[in-house]
């Protein structure tokens, strides 16, 4: 035998069964906005990285009838340029191709006044200088259009920012959510075990010793919510990892988590668990302080 | 060991239930602290083992003014008093021997180095057979030795019994008190609050006498001269 049971009988409380649900549920909506956040931040990843170092040139619908000699005198022009790797001009089916997602398949693209489009690779650091070739462009065939996706990728950038923004909340108040309850049901065990917390501090115990009875419990139970709120969530990414991978597009954020993501995902239940403990631990610690 | 000067206390915002005590208890003596119920014995044996907070005077146990001292400090004088409470106060979650050893492992002792010192304690109050008992199932008399045991275990230099014999009958009621003296015998300081004015005739100890939240004593019999404090 050892000094393995607990001096207080705190499992024995109804409150105390309740706190692992509690806290698997705090641990899932953390984990689903923190796997929200992260599959968020890698889509803008690699929307910055797919667009960095590229631009495209339109050339207007009205030249589209003499979009052959429009386009390559443009071409022309960009790969004389200072800066520019490489000029793709795109013909009728790259740019059906493009439109596929949103119109599907079997329209007659060349009945949409589409506009020619050219892809240019430019060097990043420096770059060309984007207000002189976009003046030249137009010079030489007007209605040109220089795109370097900056206004576009900006709007995308800035709504990806409020719903992280919005996932970050969430998680303070889950966060805040998880001390609200952990403070109620230490203060019930508190009120519950006042005649054995009173026996052990006649005793000559410390408030830390005291203290490190709720600790452990909320170590305890904090791990068994912890983990069943790691599963749920594991089972829902997977879940929309599945189905993000059906819809296949690519402006979607794919729901795909690497190793490092999974590591933040479990030490959701770690972190919740450390909150539990160090509330349970101050709560304690302040009401033992109205003893004399 | 435990000296009172002028001390009073009351309960909240209520009037004093003790009123300008004053006495000091010498290392290894024994003393009954008599009085009719309501004279403040339990306020003024919670005061010693530091339960409450004296609303006045000056409260020195151990040669430190406990009205000064920590939170920590308190806790280790704690430590150096055993308590028997009228109402046994043990955790019935717990079987009879961790409620006799929880005062070691409250100041962070080895259960393996002291288990064979509880067992052998329960021997000492008769309680060989019920040492993984739970407190619920045993008898008054029962929980009032198990209550001892886990007083004296961490072998306290002070040793408080609030009315030990209040549950038992007359034969259990002897056996206590020569128990207590024997502790008493060996160096340790005791006091207990009794209302049985045959117990205190048998046993020849001084004893300070509470009327109505005054002190009276050290008597060395029945109190006649109230209001007399020394």
């Amino acid at each position: 035998m050892s000094w393995r049971r607990r001096d207080l009988a705190l499992s024995n409380d109804p409150t105390q069964r309740f706190l692992p649900w509690m806290l698997a549920m705090i641990v899932y909506l953390a984990g689903l906005s923190l796997a929200g956040m992260m599959s968020l931040s890698s889509a803008m990843d690699r929307w910055d990285t797919g667009l960095k170092g590229t631009v495209t040139v339109q050339v207007p619908t009205a030249k589209a009838g003499a979009a052959d000699g429009a386009v390559g005198k443009l071409v022309g022009i960009l790969r004389k340029t200072e800066g520019v790797i490489a000029v793709r001009p795109l013909d009728n089916r790259d740019t059906a191709n493009l439109l596929r997602p949103w119109i599907g398949e079997g329209t007659l693209v060349g009945d949409l006044p589409l506009p020619r489009l050219i892809d240019v690779r430019v060097e990043t650091e420096p770059g060309p200088d984007l207000a002189k070739l976009r003046k030249t462009l137009n010079a030489a065939v007007p209605g040109t259009v220089l795109d370097d996706h900056k206004k576009s990728l900006n709007h995308l950038v800035s709504f990806a920012h409020s719903v992280e923004f919005v996932g970050a909340l969430v998680l303070l108040l889950v966060a805040i959510a998880a001390i609200a309850t952990v403070i109620f049901i230490t203060r019930t065990g508190l009120a519950i075990h006042h005649e054995g917390i009173e026996i052990l501090h006649l005793m000559g115990a410390l408030d830390s010793y005291v203290a490190g009875q709720f600790q452990g419990q909320a170590l305890e139970l904090g791990l068994k919510g912890g983990a069943i709120g790691l599963a749920f969530t594991a089972a829902t990414v997977g879940v929309l990892s599945h189905f993000s991978r059906a819809v296949g597009s690519d402006l979607l954020p794919k729901v795909e988590l690497g190793v490092l993501q999974w590591l933040a995902l479990v030490a959701v239940p770690i972190g919740v668990t450390a909150i539990a403990m160090l509330t349970a631990r101050i709560t304690v610690i302040r009401a033992l302080q109205r003893l004399p | 060991m435990v000296r009172f000067q002028n001390v009073g206390m009351r309960y909240g915002l209520g009037s004093e239930v003790l009123h300008d005590v004053n006495f000091e208890l010498r290392p290894g003596s024994f003393h009954f602290l008599s009085g009719a119920s309501g004279a403040g014995k339990s306020s003024l044996l919670k005061l010693i083992y530091l339960a409450h907070r004296p609303s006045r005077g000056l409260v020195t146990l151990f040669d430190t003014d406990v009205t000064t001292a920590s939170r920590n400090q308190l806790a280790l004088i704690r430590r150096r008093i055993g308590v028997v409470f009228q109402e046994f106060r043990l955790l019935n979650h717990l079987s009879v021997i961790e409620n006799v050893a929880l005062p070691l492992k409250v100041s962070g002792q080895d259960w393996e180095e002291n288990r064979q010192h509880a067992v052998e304690l329960l021997n000492w109050v008769g309680l060989e057979d019920c040492i993984d008992s739970s407190p619920q199932v045993l008898s008054g008399g029962q929980k009032q030795r198990v209550a001892i045991a886990r007083a004296v275990i961490s072998r306290p230099e002070l040793l408080l019994a609030d009315e030990p014999t209040g549950n038992v009958d007359d034969v259990i009621a002897l056996r206590l008190l020569y128990l207590f003296e024997e502790l008493n015998r060996l160096g340790t300081t005791v006091i207990i609050a009794t209302h049985s004015e045959a117990l205190m005739e048998r046993f020849a100890h001084p004893r300070l006498h509470l009327s109505e939240g005054a002190l009276l004593g050290p008597l060395t019999g029945p109190p006649t001269q109230p209001g007399f404090a020394s």
